[in-house]
């Protein structure tokens, strides 16, 4: 079964959200990577990016289907996992940690009010 | 919930991601399509396909109706066993489906798609009433598809010395009943292999010694993979009843000789040929697409040259075998050696060849 960590938040385009001070670290979820099969490519941002919430970040394809990335926050893209470049797979293999996609600054608190916890994105997938 | 078939439980036990196909439960894969595609390069995976519909075709009549149903022609398998890839037309000359038949001696066995079974079994019904024949569906086998390079020793393992020997002595594309099972060294993945009819009660038990030996379950995920780098259509991807076999890289599946003989679609068909590339639409063909750069051809991507839409990808994919993405495309009449595809609103160069692109676990075109 795939992992839902209660200590992050998440979109229901299926991105999770690390907020360590004020950058928000980025990925895609267990549940998500489950359901893409093996990741091929993964297109993360540049870095001093400008986003704003709901922006298109990124793109992950595995060999079934093509998804986009969202920002869940406005801010400015400040580090990107490069790694992913040659090895996609992490994606799968740790979703929640090399698997990282990208950090991006935040300044408004209430972007992450708008974030659901883990027992609502669990309630999300559920209803899907 | 869908239709299940005989080894359900087992693929569960192995982990599988159960998904639905045509109205079957189906596995798509068992933990990583990509691990299940390169064992069936390397080594030897199987694939429980019994999803799709055997149908025996009995009765004194059965060779002329199916020179009258297909369009290649069942003359040509002249020993029992032997096997024949074909298109089953519409008059119009489109795909009502594609098949293989097996020659077994007297009459016929046929081996079609799952999401066509029903329309397949009306269509053949209807052809059938002028002829003296019998159509029987198979719903007591279940087929199991044990694919690549040691696919057959493996097998051969397996049984005894004798069923062996039968099946070491198939030739490709070739069938022999042992037993009550049926084995034939055909497959849909590029590599050596077979194809095997097993009763449902049998399946379970056969399934599990093979699982034992060492062979890895695959999924409908690793199917799509190996048959698109061998460069083999999937219907209603690729073609459908609006399109011409001419226009999906079927030509060789048309059997124009003896010119007698008059298949259903055949005046279409000629139609089509003699207008050639004269009419808009008529000089449609399949091509391969190769894209190395970094991105994933998919179905119905447009195909651009000069500026304009030469046509569409029908399956496209990322090839676990050449690390980059390939594609088979219909596209209108020559286009040269290099267009472009529209990937998210970006055009990216792609390379024209000659599908197949792997066979045998190697790179195969220019």
């Amino acid at each position: 079964m795939s992992e839902t960590p209660t200590e992050l938040r998440y979109l229901s385009s299926h991105e999770w959200v690390r907020i360590e001070g004020d950058v928000a670290v980025v990925g895609i979820t267990d549940h998500a990577q489950h359901a893409m099969g093996d990741l091929v490519y993964v297109e993360v941002p540049e870095v001093g990016l400008e986003l704003a919430a709901g922006d298109e970040a990124g793109v992950v394809e595995s060999v079934k289907a093509a998804s986009d990335i969202y920002s869940p926050v406005s801010g400015s893209v400040v580090e990107v996992n490069e790694r992913l470049e040659a090895e996609p797979e992490l994606v799968n293999s740790d979703p929640y940690g090399d698997g990282w996609m990208f950090k991006v600054t935040y300044t408004d608190d209430s972007e992450l009010d708008n974030m659901l916890t883990s027992d609502e994105y669990l309630a999300h997938i559920e209803d899907e | 919930m869908g239709q299940r078939t005989a080894l359900y439980d087992s693929h569960l036990q192995a982990g599988a991601k159960m998904v639905d196909f045509g109205g079957w439960d189906m596995p798509i894969n068992y933990g990583s399509q990509i691990e299940e595609h390169n064992v069936v390069r390397k080594a030897a995976g199987m694939f429980d396909v019994s999803h799709m519909t055997v149908i025996d075709v009995t009765g004194e009549q059965c060779k002329a109706y199916l020179q009258r149903l297909l369009a290649n022609d069942v003359a040509k398998l002249k020993t029992p066993g032997k096997a024949l890839y074909t298109g089953m037309l519409n008059p119009q000359g489109g795909v009502i489906d594609d098949l293989i038949v097996y020659n077994m001696d007297g009459w016929y066995r046929l081996v079609v798609n799952c999401a066509t079974r029903e329309k397949d079994l009306a269509w053949m019904t209807r052809q059938a009433q002028n002829f003296a024949v019998d159509i029987k569906e198979r719903r007591d086998f279940a087929i199991l598809a044990v694919q690549g390079p040691e696919a057959i020793a493996k097998v051969s393992a397996l049984v005894t010395p004798e069923q062996a020997a039968l099946i070491a002595a198939l030739k490709v594309f070739q069938g022999v009943e042992v037993g009550e099972w049926f084995v034939a060294r055909t497959g849909y993945t590029g590599e050596d292999g077979l194809e095997m009819l097993i009763p449902n009660t049998d399946i379970v038990a056969f399934w599990q010694q093979l699982v034992a030996a060492g062979v890895v379950p695959c999924g409908l995920g690793a199917r799509d993979t190996l048959r698109l780098e061998a460069g083999m259509n999937l219907y209603g991807s690729d073609m459908d009843e609006t399109v011409s076999p001419l226009a999906a890289g079927m030509g060789w599946t048309i059997a124009w000789e003896p010119a007698e003989r008059d298949f259903i679609g055949r005046e279409a068909l000629e139609k089509q040929r003699t207008a050639g590339a004269a009419a808009k639409g008529a000089a449609y063909r399949q091509v391969g697409l190769v894209l190395e750069e970094r991105g994933v051809l998919r179905g119905h991507q447009r195909v651009i040259l000069n500026n304009e839409c030469v046509g569409e990808i029908t399956s496209g994919t990322f090839s676990p075998t050449l690390g980059y993405s390939i594609a088979l495309a219909r596209v209108d009449g020559e286009i040269g050696a290099n267009v472009q595809v529209e990937i998210r609103n970006k055009c990216l160069d792609v390379q024209v060849v000659q599908p197949p692109f792997v066979r045998h676990g190697k790179k195969v075109f220019e």
